[in-house]
């Protein structure tokens, strides 16, 4: 691998590099050296890349792994969250579209577009920084980063299945935190529910 | 080519999201694309899901500034 190919390619994606290691690790100066760290640890293991075409994977797996290594150190708990991989079973059937969706409003109104629109980057990034570890990885790496769930399950090591279910759980949790937090700040609307008229009634309660 | 097999709403929101990452095989894809194609409800569920998803890229991306570029540039130097 020639050098300067190397550099190119690693200023070309350092903005990517530094938006997957800052969700990570949940602070810009941890994440600066959480990159600082991946390239030098890319360019050590430069031989490994076997497919140059595969260099965008390739330098992601190292910044997942040198992050989960840094997490299990710190902590010192070497299976953390092991039982993550059952829990958030009810999330996964959450949807934030169900929750603004009106479907009686009249259809010039959209509550699902307007709340996208007043969603701020920071709003998505509390959210996904409250995630648990091994569900915010798979949302880096997924949603942010946007790999495939082949690439995902070789870097973190699991079968497809285990990303497919835990990308699920992980968007639930997310789309849920994210209408949590959307109430409490005001972005949604009461609910507002459609005049119940009883037709029969209607006279008599006429204030 | 065979025709595409009718699917219902909670059969496309199920592979939905799969869909919008280009995870489901070929015949599955056909099928959801093919719903959501006809039913305006999960239509307008598709267009949500994938904003939401623009706006998490959008995330995923943080500008590294001018002095950070300079400090990976010194350690490529040194390669
Ligand atoms: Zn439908």
């Amino acid at each position: 691998m020639d050098r300067e190919w190397f550099e190119g390619r690693v200023i070309g994606l350092l903005d990517e590099l530094l938006g997957a290691a800052l969700r990570l690790a949940k602070n810009r100066h941890d994440a600066e050296d959480l990159v600082a760290e991946t390239v030098t640890k890319a360019w050590a293991n430069r031989r490994s890349l076997k497919d140059a075409e595969r260099f965008r994977p390739w330098i992601f797996r190292i910044l997942t792994n040198a992050f989960l290594s840094e997490c299990r150190k710190r902590a010192a708990r070497p299976t953390a969250d092991v039982a993550v991989d059952d829990a958030g079973e009810t999330d996964a059937s959450f949807s934030l579209f169900e929750e603004l969706h009106q479907p009686f409003l009249l259809w010039w109104s959209n509550p699902e577009k307007e709340f996208l629109n007043k969603l701020l980057r920071e709003d998505l990034e509390r959210a996904v920084d409250a995630l648990p570890e091994t569900f915010r990885t798979v949302v880096v790496l997924a949603e942010l980063e946007g790999l495939a769930y082949g690439e995902i399950a070789g870097i973190l090591g699991v079968p497809v299945g285990t990303v497919r279910s835990r990308l699920a759980r992980a968007r639930g949790q997310l789309q849920k935190a994210l209408w949590v937090h959307a109430q409490e700040a005001g972005l949604t609307r009461p609910a507002r529910k459609p005049v119940e008229v009883s037709h029969e009634a209607s006279e008599d309660d006429r204030v | 080519m065979k025709p595409v097999k009718t699917i219902g709403c909670d059969e496309a929101l199920k592979h939905l999201l799969e869909y919008l990452d280009q995870e489901l095989g070929a015949a599955k894809h056909r099928e959801v694309e093919h719903h959501i194609e006809v039913c305006r409800s999960c239509f307008s569920r598709t267009e949500f899901e994938q904003r939401l998803k623009n706006r998490l890229r959008d995330a995923g991306r943080e500008s590294s500034g001018e002095s950070f570029e300079e400090r990976i540039k010194t350690l490529l130097r040194r390669f």
